[in-house]
Formats: C-alpha cells, sequence, structure tokens
C-alpha cells in the first residue's frame, strides 16, 4: 500500500450546519460529531450534530417555501431551468465533490471523479430538470355525465435520508427527482459522509432555488433520522439504508401522521453462472459485482451461483482474480479497493469471516485486514458455500465473496429466491431462454443479464420484498413525489359522454 | 372608402444586416445547383432586403441524399438520447446569446413587430427547443403482456428522413416546433422555410456547428412551394412529411405523399375560428380577448377567431367597445418599441386581405371600422371590423388571414353550437363565459382542436395542438408529437417457463 496520495486543494468546513434561509445560515451553535478518514482512522472535521430542535426548525423552512413559497407556484419551465443551472454548477465543482466523497468515504477517486458525479449526479440532474414539464395527470372518461380530470400536484415537505455508501449519487436520486416535481426538502446524510452534500446544498443556493426549499442536516439515525420519520408536519419520507433501520423508519411513519414510505434497503443478490457462459468473462464480471465499491452496495452480487460443471475451474480464477486486487489509497491511480467506510463496518465483515470459518465454509483466499492503519480488508472468497450459513443469508457490505454450486436451472431459481430479500440478480449465459426463464423467475427489481451495476437515469430501481418498496429512478420515481387528486364536475347536456 | 389618417408611415432603416443567404446543405452554405436566387422584401416598405438562394428539385435531391447519410450511417440516431438533448440544450443557449440580432432579422423579415418576437416568439421558440430536449431520453416502448407464453416489447425508433415545410406567419416559432422533435426523436431533417421569410432559419443554421449537430442532420432550404416544396413532398427517400400552410396546398402534400412513397403525413392547416362570447361575459373583457383572438399578429394565425359570435343581449355594447379597441392599435415602424399592429407579410396577402373586404362589402355586412391601408408604402391595412355578418358570406367561411374580424350575433347556445360547428374547418375555438356549466356543454360540443376558454392563443410545448376535419392531420406538442416523429416496432421471443 502506497503513501498517501497529493490531494487536490479543497477546504473542509470544520464546523458546519447549512440551512438554507438566508436569514440563519450559520455556523453550529451546538454539538458536533467528528467524521473520519477511513485510510488513517483520523478526524476529518468536527460536523454539527442536528438534532429534534434542528429538524423542527428545517422542518418549518420547508414548510414555510412549499405553504407560501415561490417554489412550487413557478412554472415547471422555471423550475427546470434551475435544475439546469445547478447541474451546471455540479459539473463545474465536479473534482471538489468527488474529493470530498473519496475523501469521507474511502471509495475510489477515479470511480467519484470519473463516474459517479458526472454519470449520476450531475446527469441526473439534467434528466429530471427534463421531467419537470412533463408531468402529466389525465382528463378520463366516466360512466355517466362528469367530466373527470386527475391533477399530479406536489406532496409537500419531504424527508430524505440516505446512506454513506455513494453519498452524492444517493443525494441526487432523491433531491432531482423530488425537487423536480416541486416539492420542498428536510434531507439528512450519513452520518459516516456528511461532506459533500453541505458542498452540493451551498451550491444549490447559487443555482437559485429559493431558501427554505432545500435542507440539508448531518447527524445520527436515532435523533434526526427518527425525528423525520416520525415529524407530524413531514408528507413523505424516503429512505435508503439497512433493513432493519427501514422497518423503524416505517412504524414511525405510520405511528406518527401515516406519511406514505419509500425505501430502498439490503439485498443478497444471486449471480447465477450458466455452463455456456465464457468463465473469463463471468469471473471478471461476478468479482466485479461483488468487489465494486469495497462491497459495499446494497445490490452487490453477494451470492455467486456455479454450475457445477464449471465451479471447479471458476474457483481457481475467481481466487487469481481477487489475488490480483489492488487495495490501497483510493486517490492513488490504479488502486482498485480502498478501506471500509469506518471502523464499526470494518469489524462487522471481520467478525462475519470469522462466523463463515465457523460455519465450515471454505476459505479459499483473503480474510484478514490489510495493514495496521486504515480500515482496509483483503479480497475475500468463500467456496462451498450452504445456503443456510449466516455467510449466505446475512448482508455482510463487505469484500466478502460467498460461492455455491448448483446443477439445474430450476434448483438455481428456488434457491435464489430462498431470501427475503430481493434487490437485484445477475444472470449470466447465452442462451436466449435461459435469459428469458431467469428474468422472470427471479423475484428481484433488477436484472442484470451479461453485465452487472448498470445504471442509467432512465432505469427504475428498487426491491422486492424486504428489499424495499417503491421504485427510484427513470419516470416511476415521479409517482412517489406527487399526489393524484381528481377532479369531477358534472355535465349538463353534454354532446357526449 | 375612408382615407388613411398617416399619409406615409415613418420608417427606418433595418437594425440589422443579412448575414445568411445560401442553403444550408451537409452542414455548409451553398448555392443552388442552378444559381437561381429570390428575393426577400421589407414588408414595412416593400423593398427588397436581400436576395436568397432558390432551391428546387435538384437542391432537394442533394438535401436528401445528405440527410439520407446522415440517419443511415452518421451519428445522429445512433447518439444515446441525452447526447442528442444535450447538443439541443446548446443549440439553445447559443441562440440566445444571439438574440436581438435574430429577434431583429425576424421582424425584418416578417414585419411583426419587435417587441413581440422579443416577449412572445424568440422565447417561445427556445421553449420549445429546450423542452424537447429534455424529452429525447424519455422516448420509452413498453414491455406487453400478450396472450401467450411470450416476451412482447415495443421499441420507439427514429422514423428517417423527415421532410418538414413551414409557413411565413411565424418563422421562428414554426422552425422550432418542427425541428424540435424531430431531432429529439433521432431523425435527419429537410426543411423548406416559406419563400416570404427564409432569413431567420438560415441564421439559426449559422450555430448548429457550434452547437454539435452533425452534418447532414438538419438541412435547410429556401424555395417556393410548387418546386422545392412539391420535391420535397413526392420524394421517394423521404420517410414522413409534415407541413404547416394552408388547407388547399395540405391537399396537394397529401396527393404527392400518397402517390410518391406513402410517406406519413401530418399538416396543420387554416381555420376559421368562432369566439364566442356569452351574455353573462364581462364585456370588456370579452372585447380584449376577442381583439386579441383576431387582430394578434394582425390577423396571420391559423388559430384566429376570425368569426366571433356574440349573444345578443351584449351585441351592440360589444360591437361599439369592439370599434373603439380597434381603432387603439399603434401601428408604424415595427423596430419601434410600442408599435403591436405591423404590416401583413406581401403584396399577395396585402390585395387577399383587401380583396376580402371589398367582397364583405357587397356582400352586405356593415364595415364598423377600418378598411383602407395605411400609408402609401409597405403593406399596412387598417385593423377591420365587420358587423351584422351573416353565416352564408364568403367573409364568414373563408380564411382571410389578415386584420378584418367579423362579428355575428345568435340568441341560444344550441344555435351557436350547430353555426360554429358549420365549417369544413376545425382548429380553435374561443369562449367567453363566467358559467360552467355553458362552458363545459361548448367545450364537448365544439368540433376543434383546441377550446380556450376565457383566454386565446395559450400554446405551451405540452399541450398538443392541431385540427379536427379540414385544418388537420396529427397533432404537434405533447408527448404524443414524438409518435409521429417515432415509429413503433414490436418484438416478440417464446419464452420456455412464463409465470404471467
Amino acid at each position: 500500500m502506497g503513501s498517501l496520495w497529493t490531494l487536490p486543494l479543497v477546504s473542509l468546513p470544520l464546523c458546519f450546519f447549512f440551512f438554507l434561509q438566508r436569514d440563519s445560515i450559520g455556523a453550529c451553535p451546538g454539538e458536533t460529531f467528528p467524521t473520519v478518514d477511513p485510510r488513517t482512522e483520523e478526524v476529518l472535521a468536527d460536523v454539527a450534530k442536528a438534532d429534534v430542535e434542528d429538524i423542527n426548525r428545517a422542518v418549518k423552512a420547508a414548510r414555510k417555501a412549499f405553504d407560501h413559497g415561490p417554489w412550487p407556484r413557478m412554472t415547471a419551465y422555471e423550475r427546470s431551468k434551475i435544475l439546469l443551472k445547478y447541474a451546471d454548477l455540479l459539473e463545474k465543482h465536479n473534482d471538489e465533490l468527488a474529493t470530498l466523497d473519496s475523501l469521507d468515504s474511502g471509495k475510489l477517486y477515479s470511480q467519484s471523479q470519473g463516474v459517479e458525479i458526472p454519470h449520476f449526479v450531475t446527469r441526473l440532474f439534467r434528466y429530471y430538470a427534463g421531467w419537470a414539464d412533463k408531468i402529466h395527470g389525465k382528463t378520463l372518461p366516466a360512466d355517466g355525465p362528469h367530466q373527470v380530470l386527475t391533477f399530479h400536484e406536489p406532496i409537500g415537505v419531504v424527508g430524505q435520508i440516505i446512506p454513506w455508501n455513494f453519498p452524492m449519487v444517493m443525494f441526487a436520486w432523491k433531491v432531482a427527482p423530488a425537487l423536480a416535481c416541486g416539492n420542498t426538502i428536510v434531507l439528512k446524510t450519513a452520518e459516516q459522509t456528511p461532506l459533500s452534500a453541505c458542498l452540493a446544498a451551498k451550491l444549490a443556493v447559487e443555482a437559485g432555488l429559493p431558501p427554505g426549499v432545500l435542507n440539508v442536516v448531518s447527524g445520527f439515525g436515532e435523533t434526526a433520522g427518527a425525528a423525520i420519520s416520525s415529524h407530524m408536519d413531514i408528507d413523505k419520507v424516503a429512505f435508503t439504508g439497512s433493513t432493519e433501520t427501514g422497518k423503524l423508519v416505517m412504524q414511525a411513519a405510520a405511528r406518527s401522521n401515516l406519511k406514505p414510505v419509500t425505501l430502498e434497503l439490503g439485498g443478497k443478490s444471486p449471480f447465477i453462472i450458466m455452463p455456456d457462459a465464457d468463465i473469463d468473462q463471468a469471473v471478471e464480471l461476478s468479482h466485479f459485482a461483488l468487489f465494486f465499491n469495497q462491497g459495499q452496495c446494497c445490490c452487490a452480487g453477494s451470492r455467486t451461483f456455479v454450475h457445477e460443471s464449471i465451479y471447479d475451474e471458476y474457483i481457481e480464477k475467481a481466487k487469481a482474480r481477487a489475488l490480483k486486487r489492488v487495495v490501497g489509497d483510493p486517490f492513488k491511480s490504479g488502486v482498485e479497493q480502498g478501506p471500509q467506510v469506518d471502523k464499526a463496518q470494518f469489524e462487522k465483515i471481520l467478525s462475519y469471516i470469522d462466523v463463515g470459518r465457523h460455519e465450515g465454509a471454505n476459505l479459499v483466499t483473503g480474510g484478514t485486514r490489510i495493514g495496521n492503519k486504515g480500515y482496509y480488508i483483503q479480497p475475500t472468497i468463500f467456496s462451498d458455500v450452504k445456503d443456510d450459513m449466516a455467510i449466505s443469508r446475512d448482508e455482510i457490505f463487505g469484500p466478502v465473496q460467498a460461492v455455491t454450486k448448483f446443477r439445474t436451472v430450476q434448483e438455481a431459481i428456488e434457491r435464489a429466491n430462498n431470501t427475503t430479500y430481493g434487490l437485484a440478480a445477475g444472470v449470466f449465459t447465452k442462451d436466449i431462454d435461459t435469459a428469458n426463464t431467469f428474468s422472470r423467475a427471479l423475484r428481484v427489481g433488477s436484472v442484470w443479464i451479461n453485465c452487472y451495476d448498470v445504471f442509467d437515469a432512465a432505469i427504475p430501481f428498487g426491491g422486492y420484498k424486504m428489499s424495499g418498496q417503491g421504485r427510484e429512478k427513470g419516470e416511476y420515481v415521479l409517482h412517489n413525489y406527487t399526489q393524484v387528486k381528481a377532479v369531477v364536475t358534472p355535465l349538463r347536456n353534454p354532446a357526449w359522454l | 372608402m375612408a382615407p388613411s389618417t398617416i399619409s406615409d408611415l415613418p420608417i427606418g432603416p433595418a437594425p440589422v444586416s443579412v448575414k445568411y443567404t445560401k442553403l444550408f446543405i451537409d452542414g455548409q452554405f451553398v448555392d443552388a445547383v442552378s444559381g437561381r436566387t429570390f428575393e426577400t422584401l421589407d414588408p414595412r416598405n416593400g423593398e427588397v432586403i436581400s436576395k436568397v438562394a432558390e432551391a428546387d428539385k435538384q437542391d432537394v435531391d442533394v438535401a436528401v441524399k445528405a440527410a439520407r447519410k446522415a440517419f443511415d450511417h452518421g451519428p445522429w440516431p445512433r447518439l444515446s438520447g441525452y447526447a442528442r438533448g444535450r447538443i439541443l440544450l446548446k443549440f439553445a443557449d447559443l441562440l440566445e446569446h444571439h438574440f436581438d440580432e435574430l429577434a431583429a432579422l425576424e421582424t425584418l423579415d416578417n414585419g411583426k413587430p419587435l417587441d413581440l418576437v422579443k416577449y412572445v416568439d424568440l422565447p417561445m421558440a427556445l421553449r420549445l427547443l429546450r423542452s424537447f430536449a429534455g424529452f429525447a431520453d424519455k422516448i420509452c416502448g413498453k414491455t406487453v403482456k400478450i396472450d401467450g407464453p411470450y416476451h412482447a416489447y415495443t421499441l420507439l425508433e427514429p422514423i428517417g428522413v423527415v421532410g418538414q415545410i413551414i409557413p411565413w406567419n411565424f418563422p421562428l416559432i414554426m422552425f422550432f416546433l418542427k425541428i424540435s422533435p424531430a431531432l429529439a426523436a433521432g431523425n435527419t431533417i429537410v426543411l423548406k422555410t416559406a419563400e416570404q421569410t427564409p432569413l431567420s432559419a438560415l441564421f439559426c443554421a449559422s450555430l448548429l456547428k457550434e452547437a454539435g449537430l452533425p452534418p447532414g442532420v438538419l438541412n435547410i432550404l429556401s424555395g417556393f412551394g410548387p418546386t422545392a416544396g412539391a420535391a420535397i413532398s413526392s420524394h421517394n427517400d423521404v420517410d414522413k412529411i409534415a407541413f404547416t400552410g394552408s388547407t388547399d396546398v395540405g391537399k396537394l402534400v397529401m396527393e404527392a405523399a400518397a402517390k410518391s412513397n406513402l410517406k406519413a403525413v401530418s399538416l396543420e392547416l387554416g381555420g376559421k375560428s368562432p369566439m364566442i362570447v356569452l351574455d353573462d361575459a364581462d364585456v370588456d373583457v370579452a372585447v380584449e380577448l376577442a381583439h386579441l383572438a383576431l387582430f394578434f399578429n394582425v390577423g396571420q394565425c391559423c388559430v384566429a377567431g376570425s368569426r366571433v359570435f356574440v349573444q345578443e343581449g351584449i351585441y351592440d355594447e360589444f360591437l361599439r367597445k369592439a370599434a373603439d379597441r380597434a381603432k387603439r392599435r399603434v401601428t408604424g415602424d415595427s423596430f419601434q418599441s410600442g408599435v403591436d399592429h405591423g404590416p401583413v407579410v406581401d403584396q399577395q396577402q396585402f390585395d387577399r386581405v383587401l380583396g376580402y373586404v371589398e367582397i364583405g362589402k357587397r356582400e352586405g355586412a356593415r364595415l364598423v371600422t377600418g378598411g383602407c391601408r395605411i400609408g402609401s408604402r409597405g403593406f399596412y391595412i387598417e385593423p377591420t371590423i365587420f358587423a351584422d355578418v351573416e353565416d352564408y358570406m364568403r367573409i364568414a367561411r373563408e380564411e382571410i388571414f389578415g386584420p378584418v374580424m367579423s362579428v355575428l350575433k345568435f340568441r341560444t347556445i344550441d344555435e351557436v353550437i350547430q353555426r360554429a360547428n358549420d365549417t369544413a374547418y376545425g382548429l380553435a375555438a374561443g369562449i367567453v363565459t363566467k358559467d360552467l356549466n355553458s362552458a363545459n356543454r361548448l367545450t364537448r360540443s365544439l368540433r376543434a382542436g383546441t377550446v380556450w376558454i376565457n383566454c386565446y392563443h395559450v400554446f405551451d410545448p405540452a399541450l398538443p395542438f392541431g385540427g379536427y376535419k379540414m385544418s388537420g392531420i396529427g397533432r404537434e406538442n405533447g408527448k404524443q408529437v414524438l409518435y409521429q416523429y417515432s415509429q413503433v416496432k414490436s418484438v416478440v421471443t417464446p419464452v420456455e417457463s412464463p409465470w404471467l
């Protein structure tokens, strides 16, 4: 592992509470919490800690902006122009945002700078800027002399809680469509990665977003997150994170004011490799499906099902590939894997590796930390994994691949579906019929055939079963951020119904 | 005939120079193959602004070849919708950068007041371009469940080489209305401007390279209908044609399309739109709306509210106030701020409109105000109102396309519905009333593509626009225009073990 790459110049906020009302932008008066650089385990910055009082203030500002401010009242075209300007500013600050994300989360700088910010942040704001003036209701034929219209109106004040694995991408997935639909927002970042959203919020002001429309707070789930989920004046909550916390969010929403809830939760996604697959490609793709982003993806292909006829060859090649994986400073070029995001995740992953050993899975490669500073873990593969093992059922969220053998398509379908999760699946085959069979049989929100982790602004993403409710992106997400009003008037002497 | 009150309108020199006069083919400005040119005139004074290259059949062939090459082998249809959208947005930004020059060119060529171009025409043109730029990456097919073990879905693919023929009454708006959805959907275009107004489109063309539009994707020809227009309509390698203009020429376009290669046709044609004022309306509001509905763009709108039906209870008051309002129109040099009544576009229209005024008088309609030319230069005509018009009169049946309002009296809603619909046209209609039930009843009874209730001339890229009956085929704007510029391919594969 090399020495620290020289960082591009970026200013780190020492104490930061970004509140988008022009009369009260300010440094924090109260408590702070540290955010840590996972490469070195050292504190990067102290960040303002939002508590219930701060959430109340943010909601008040968002409510005022929604009920009385210009944002929901301006034409959609005006909103789209502001969102396009915002996209241009995000593009201008691409490298700065990417640096903050990599510093805060440990993700590869090449990934955040070259892929995430341009293709999944800036791109997304442009995509939803284009949707803003195309949100249509309908006129509907009724069974009698009535004129019936539907309006798709903004919901109101939207609470959004985002995770740490893709800080800016998650920000964009939430904020862009909610704003395009005319809502106002109170958004809580993950306590592990609060920094980039602070800059993004500042740029929103520069883009012309009126005060109170986008409020961004840093804080913890048990205090700030819970306050959002249970707030009586928030009209809808959108959460991305663990299934466990998702259950709490939904309960809090129900107990408080029955606010509608959308959830993007965990997964234990199967990656199924058929015998007609090109083995080298399958190895590379399944490697990517699991190890990408240090294994910290809700849709990581974390159960690799390999057909028995190619199993031994697969294991040998997968091992070789894992051994070649370059782990190190995410700012250094050539590095493929950075550190895990923080100590808690780091320890959880290592303990799952222990569990895997004790359960009798075969440790093919890896299994320990790398070095003695920073949360670096060796790319790890278990083979001969049985479906009832914890490493096959539980989401590990780290660089730990679990490989198992199968014989028939039917068996693979049953075992792949035998989970409470249902986020994604990968299928590797050349055969049309096999591809069609799997794509219809797997109970998951995204099926990737001969590819993995292909995302696009237009493709809806979300989970079956306990992997979530609702879909993000594409046209589909607009349902989450609008509500439907039907308007009915009687018709006297209509020419036709 | 009342003498005109202004003997000679003070017309200043044009504050803009003409830079682009050639044909734009395959990314370059080129002369016509024949070398021929024609003149475009300044409607304020009838003088020649510039000579412009005149395209005929040979040039259409060259342009179609370029568009075909760009479609079959070039990058444009193969780019992602997003990439196309970005180029169109860049084009919009460049146009905005040249806002003043482009606006002045439009006024010079068409004669419409500069104020209107700056506040209405050019902003709407940019709005159209930006809205469809945002659509480029949202053109979706579907997956479809069918009655058997099949995996089925639809793909929306670009049609190919699209021919477009636009009119002179709103050159910029017409240009962007046509090219924006066609380009967003991935097609390539051969577009003929109106011979009266060739200049603004060519200026726009000069910015295409910088915007990043590949050569051959958008080709612009200046020329005449019977030569260049006919060549496009009947070209065997044009996959679709979209035409806006008169109903008579629309029929020729459709015939030519059918006789050649059965290319798909969409038409936006003429109208004789009723503006119906009920007696519960606020008369001042009604007068203002009816005035706007007819006199906007000196009556040169396909949707002009050219038959004003006024319910008998308020008929006399309406006429009095309408005449006063008409007299308050401000005429003069279109470049001068505050002018809202410009000239009509050319000699031919000028003669035609004044011809209809004579016809109206002969038919026995009562001339309430106007009826003469203004000044002795250019094509200015007084705001003109005929009252007591009867349905059989030619001024009530035929499209005049000038500042001549026909006012008709009616008694009941049933009667006005029948009379308003008694026309081969069906483009638009206006209703002025406070009563909800009357509004709903009329809305559903009128056979027109757009109904404006207590407003008029409200357009938006999101709102479909087009005609019933002989006012046209197809709709522009709205999501559905993208279907006019795409074709649908259904794809089916058997599925071995379907569960739904």
